[in-house]
């Protein structure tokens, strides 16, 4: 009997051991180093500059980590140059929301972005478009009066130089904080993207996770070719509002890019290793003899 | 009750006053020869969008309004308002038909929001409001919307992309239930007065912030104490403004059209 506690005394030690030694492990290379990221989804450490070279997604599981509105296009464009423009639109607080600007600051400082969307004109495949990115790492994408002003400009300056134009969406929707002007910025670049299809262009719109609200109920949705990035969620009302509006369970899969798939609303479901590759051929197919 | 000098709260309380008047009864009122038509030719008929043809002084016009319903009945037919893919697409082929016979288009607006559900999100609820912004833009009739009561985000800018925007006095116009923004800013959908103050949601701040172009006074006590001169002074203003925007070259109209919203925003160039 004696020996019977004793060996499972032993066994509980060195599964304790295991577990506790683990979590050091991890606490110390996270915090000391940084030279690790721990993937969401599969708990593994990855390599920082393998997470980079890897374009954010897990090695090991392929789980999608967010990409930055900058890096989104670097991966995309030639040789991942970026003529940047509109940078002087900047944001204030039309509504005097108390805190909103710190909070932007504090955005600002985190992101090295002045807010949520950065665009300008570079190539893809040697054809030249007008680009943008909308940054879900800066307060959730919104879009309040500079972020649609910036995607007007560039639909814009698109219809203009008769360039192809493509946005890549990430954002929760409209910026709660600018209010009515937030949700303007809905019909102000719907209203530009008509201008820029009946001048026969193209747009390609690349919705990524996350993309709903006011923003896939406007530009997001509007493309000659919608990309659903794999493993996006995309749709008008995000899923706890609709949980508790029916005050039932959403079935399994429900809003995910297989979902808009297979109900009609994006054209096709690209990996973030072929989108460039992809909008390439897009763009190749859709160029106009000179 | 001094209507000039009410929170913006009080308003909101007004603009879903039980007894205040639906698009149903303005549209009996103001348009006794309405022909209700339906149907989006697609997958059915939204019962949350009334849409049809009348005349007004003799001009024939296409009014596009949302319904919320007036009985408990009527309400749960109606959705309370809360349109699916479906009444947006019933709008917009509706917009097109104004168009091809060149009837302007008067749009009704009175939701607390495009429906948030199972169904809504299946048929393509972000993809039909989208294309009916985009589509509006270049409409080539003469186009009013007036916000009757309420103007829920969205889903009322979805038939909000007009030459002219209206909006009844305390009526409310915002990008959001002031409960699901206090849920949001502050974590607490119970401040939802405090929300309403701060989302200059009345129809007093869109007009200075130039959001919409116009108020229709109502009477103190609120439109359901004597909605008939309000009615009839909106009656009034719309035959006004289609005669006027009537006689403006096509080219024109879509450019002030296009101006409008393009100037909406507010930042700051550094």
């Amino acid at each position: 009997m004696d020996n019977f506690f004793d060996v499972r005394k032993s066994k509980l030690d060195v599964f304790n051991n295991n577990i506790r030694k683990k979590v050091v492990v991890q606490t110390k290379i996270n915090i000391s180093e940084g030279l690790f990221t721990k993937c969401e989804s599969c708990n593994e450490l990855i390599f920082h500059e393998d997470l980079l070279a890897n374009l954010n997604v897990c090695p090991h599981c392929n789980y999608y980590f967010r990409l930055s509105a900058r890096r989104r296009i670097q991966s995309v464009v030639d040789k991942g140059v970026l003529t940047e423009m509109f940078l002087n639109v900047n944001t204030t607080n039309p509504l005097n929301f108390p805190g909103y600007l710190d909070k932007i600051s504090q955005y600002q400082e985190s992101s090295q972005e002045r807010d949520a969307f950065v665009c300008g004109k570079a190539s893809i495949k040697g054809i030249d478009v007008a680009i943008g990115a909308l940054d879900s790492n800066f307060m959730m994408g919104s879009m309040g009066s500079a972020v649609g002003e910036k995607v007007t400009k560039l639909i814009e300056f698109a219809t203009l130089e008769k360039l192809p134009l493509v946005i890549f969406s990430a954002s929760g929707g409209a910026r709660m904080q600018e209010g009515i002007f937030s949700l303007m910025q809905m019909a102000k670049t719907s209203a530009a993207l008509k201008y820029h299809s009946n001048a026969k262009l193209l747009y390609i719109s690349v919705l990524t996770n996350p993309t709903t609200g006011g923003v896939a109920a406007s530009f997001a949705s509007l493309g000659d070719i919608n990309i659903a990035e794999t493993k996006s969620l995309i749709g008008f009302a995000g899923p706890r509002v609709i949980k508790q509006t029916i005050n039932q369970e959403l079935p399994a899969g429900f809003q995910t890019a297989e979902f808009q798939l297979e109900k009609g609303f994006v054209d096709l479901i690209v990996e973030r290793h072929k989108m460039r590759d992809t909008i390439g051929k897009l763009l190749k197919l859709h160029k106009k003899e000179v | 009750m001094d209507t000039n000098k009410i929170s913006a709260w009080d308003r909101v309380v007004l603009a879903r006053h039980p007894k205040r008047p639906t698009s149903k009864t303005l549209i009996d009122y103001i348009f006794p020869d309405f022909l209700e038509i339906h149907g989006d030719r697609l997958f059915g008929d939204d019962q949350a969008f009334i849409c049809g043809i009348a005349t007004l002084n003799g001009m024939p016009i296409t009014v596009i309004a949302q319904e919320k319903g007036r009985t408990t009945e009527e309400k749960i037919k109606k959705n309370f308002g809360m349109p699916h893919p479906e009444g947006y697409r019933k709008a917009i082929r509706l917009v097109k038909q104004a168009e091809k016979f060149e009837r302007p288009v008067c749009f009704i607006i009175d939701t607390p929001g495009a429906y948030p559900g199972i169904k809504a999100e299946e048929r393509g609820q972000a993809n039909a409001i989208a294309q009916n912004l985009t589509e509006l833009i270049t409409v080539e009739v003469p186009m009013i919307s007036v916000v009757l009561s309420e103007g829920g985000s969205g889903g009322a800018l979805a038939i909000g992309v007009s030459d002219q925007v209206w909006m009844f006095e305390n009526a409310i116009y915002s990008i959001l239930s002031p409960e699901g923004f206090a849920s949001i800013l502050y974590k607490d959908s119970t401040k939802a007065s405090e929300a309403a103050e701060v989302m200059k949601l009345t129809a007093k701040d869109l007009y200075e912030f130039k959001i919409i172009d116009k108020i229709i006074k109502e009477p103190n006590g609120g439109l359901h104490d004597n909605p008939q001169t309000a009615f009839n002074d909106f009656k009034k203003s719309l035959e006004e403004t289609f005669k006027e925007l009537k006689k403006m070259p096509i080219h024109e109209l879509l450019q002030k059209r296009y101006n409008k919203y393009r100037l909406m925003g507010k930042f700051e160039d550094i």
